[in-house]
């Protein structure tokens, strides 16, 4: 069997392949990298029946074309973005069968900010350090562009047409946070009114951090320019020297000197990440147990998303489309088919 | 007195990291206190630890708070930190010395009279002094394999600029608080821009993606324009000509 690629057509402006990231190198100031919604990661491995290690194509914004050497499953999860084949619009949060040669069109987000292509096989490109996950901010890697061929690996599953209602965090809403290393910086007064404050992501924005945009008096530290550098992680509220908050990505920098007002806790970065232009957010300060009683919830969620996953019923009257594409051929493996639940 | 009053502390990172502070000023015993620290939890490999770090006076510890619970971490570390005096410990073994040429000053370092200037030196000392200089990595951070070196002599604590200089390029030399530091990546910076090394911090592809390791010692050699040019086109490792030795 000859080589699968994914030959790109188009591409939006920060296409880039991503995977769980590479830990373990925060030490030598290198960030772990990684999907910038995690939780977009797992359903697509859950849509496609497959590991949620492998490499998958984010697209921030803006998808754009594709065509498959072979015949392909794909799924799509994230942002919710236009999609179709050859015309043929496709369902976001599903798996479908992509013919060779066919052409797959991913156009804007129509809510949030990160869409998933998922591969069946996963993007099989070199890796580097122990994952293939673009950083873009340390130059491993490089935005996808147009001519780009990716190797896709071998198929472990014919299953498609199977989908899944995503967890809801493409509109803003609450942000749980817990205390870091300079929370005590901030006066009783400035935390609570940066919990009663309504942030927007700011257009300065990308894989490294989230400015948030807000009306009102900066949020300072005391004796804010005097920190000695400390270790930064991903979900940090780096307070910069306006008194703005960023939020702080996948691709952050490993150590920093602005003070921290509080950490979001991973369940809740697919919602930072995900908040779309002018999409209100709201920071919330939660114990450290609180925290580790959500991590366990949201772990467990993960665990279950496979179970979740059901047969894709289509509308009648896209069916002709699809049957020339031979689109509903794959294999239905879902678990627990609901009609009443399928819905968009 | 080396342990400063009210260190060591351990502050919680987020949700799934805990810092140990070993001072809240940058001194030679607190640096090496974090390293021995952070060589002591590699050493220990605890359940549910799963990554350690440093920065110039911290140990980090990235943990998974399912299978480690924060009160169980915290009294393991304490246990730790009462087990020694980690404020005199050694440096770690192993170290190298990176002989770094430099282009200092000129264009391709626009405030280096400046620096010499704040620190009080004729253009003359400065480059003296800079490459008689053998600063320690401190850490590594910010950017991948980036060296905070130091500490130069007290006339070079000289302070951030205001003004962020909004690119500087990968491989610079920038200087500030008695620490050099050569750029990972093209960057905006508030340190002063005072010459320029072909010494890449990070090489993705090489057998060795990050060449320095704190510890590590750096000096200068003053190289002009043409020879960093010719340095460039041979260069093959990204070591940018740097000479090295090992020092223990």
């Amino acid at each position: 069997m000859s080589a699968r690629y994914l030959h790109v057509l188009e591409a939006g402006p920060s296409m880039t392949v991503q995977d769980a990231g590479r830990a373990g190198y925060l030490g030598e100031g290198l960030s772990r990298s990684g999907a910038a919604d995690a939780l977009a990661l797992a359903e697509g491995a859950a849509l496609l029946r497959q590991g949620a290690e492998l490499a998958t194509v984010e697209m921030a914004g803006m998808g754009g074309a594709f065509r498959p050497s072979h015949d392909m499953r794909i799924a799509l999860s994230g942002a919710p973005m236009r999609a179709d084949v050859d015309g043929a619009r496709l369902t976001w949060n599903a798996s479908h069968l992509l013919p060779a040669g066919a052409v797959l069109r991913i156009g804007a987000a129509e809510a949030g900010t990160y869409g998933y292509l998922h591969l069946g096989g996963g993007v099989a490109t070199p890796s580097v350090l122990g994952s293939r996950a673009a950083h873009l901010a340390a130059g491993v890697g490089g935005a996808l562009k147009v001519g780009d061929e990716l190797p896709v690996g071998d198929e472990t599953s014919d299953a498609v047409g199977l989908t899944l209602d995503p967890a809801p965090r493409f509109t803003g809403g609450e942000v749980r946070v817990t205390e870091s290393m300079q929370t005590a910086l901030f006066s009783g007064e400035t935390l609570s009114r940066f919990e009663s404050t309504e942030f927007t992501r700011d257009a300065r924005a990308n894989r490294m951090g989230v400015r948030m945009a807000f009306d009102g008096a900066p949020f300072a530290a005391e004796g804010q320019l005097a920190i000695l550098s400390e270790v930064i992680v991903p979900g940090d509220i780096q307070m910069t020297g306006d008194g703005t908050p960023f939020v702080l990505l996948p691709e952050c920098q490993t150590t920093g000197g602005y003070p921290r007002i509080g950490t979001v806790i991973p369940p809740d970065m697919p919602r930072v990440a995900q908040a779309g232009p002018g999409a209100a957010l709201r920071f919330r300060f939660i114990s450290q147990q609180e925290g580790v009683d959500a991590l366990r919830r949201h772990r467990d969620a993960l665990a279950a998303l496979p179970r979740g996953v059901r047969a894709l019923l289509r509308d009648p009257a896209q069916m002709s489309d699809l049957l020339s594409y031979q689109l509903i051929d794959g294999a239905v493996s879902a678990h627990d088919p609901d009609p009443k639940g399928d819905h968009e | 007195m080396s342990r400063p009053e009210g260190f060591p502390k351990i502050a919680p990172v987020g949700l799934c990291g805990m810092a140990i502070r070993f001072s809240a000023s940058l001194s030679e015993q607190a640096n090496r206190a974090a390293l021995a620290f952070r060589a002591g939890l590699e050493k220990a490999g605890w359940e549910g630890v799963e990554e350690v770090s440093t920065s110039l006076t911290s140990a980090f510890v990235r943990f998974d708070p399912l299978r480690l619970s924060h009160d169980g971490l915290e009294a393991q570390l304490r246990d730790m930190l009462d087990a020694r005096d980690w404020y005199g410990a050694d440096l770690p073994g192993g170290r190298k010395h990176f002989r770094i040429p430099c282009v200092l000053g000129t264009e391709l370092g626009p405030q280096f009279g400046d620096a010499a200037a704040e620190a009080g030196l004729s253009e003359a000392q400065a480059r003296e002094e800079l490459c008689a200089a053998r600063p320690r990595v401190l850490t590594i951070g910010f950017a991948p394999g980036q060296p905070y070196t130091g500490e130069l002599p007290a006339h070079w604590d000289i302070p951030r600029l205001k003004e962020l200089t909004p690119k500087v390029p990968q491989g610079a030399l920038v200087v500030a608080i008695r620490q050099l530091i050569i750029f990972a990546n093209d960057t905006p910076t508030g340190w002063r821009h005072i010459g320029q090394t072909a010494f890449r911090c990070f090489c993705p592809e090489a057998d060795e993606p990050f060449a320095l390791r704190p510890g590590d010692e750096i000096s200068l050699r003053a190289i002009d324009a043409e020879e960093l040019h010719a340095i460039r086109a041979r260069d093959r490792t990204g070591l940018g000509g740097a000479e090295i030795e090992v020092i223990e």
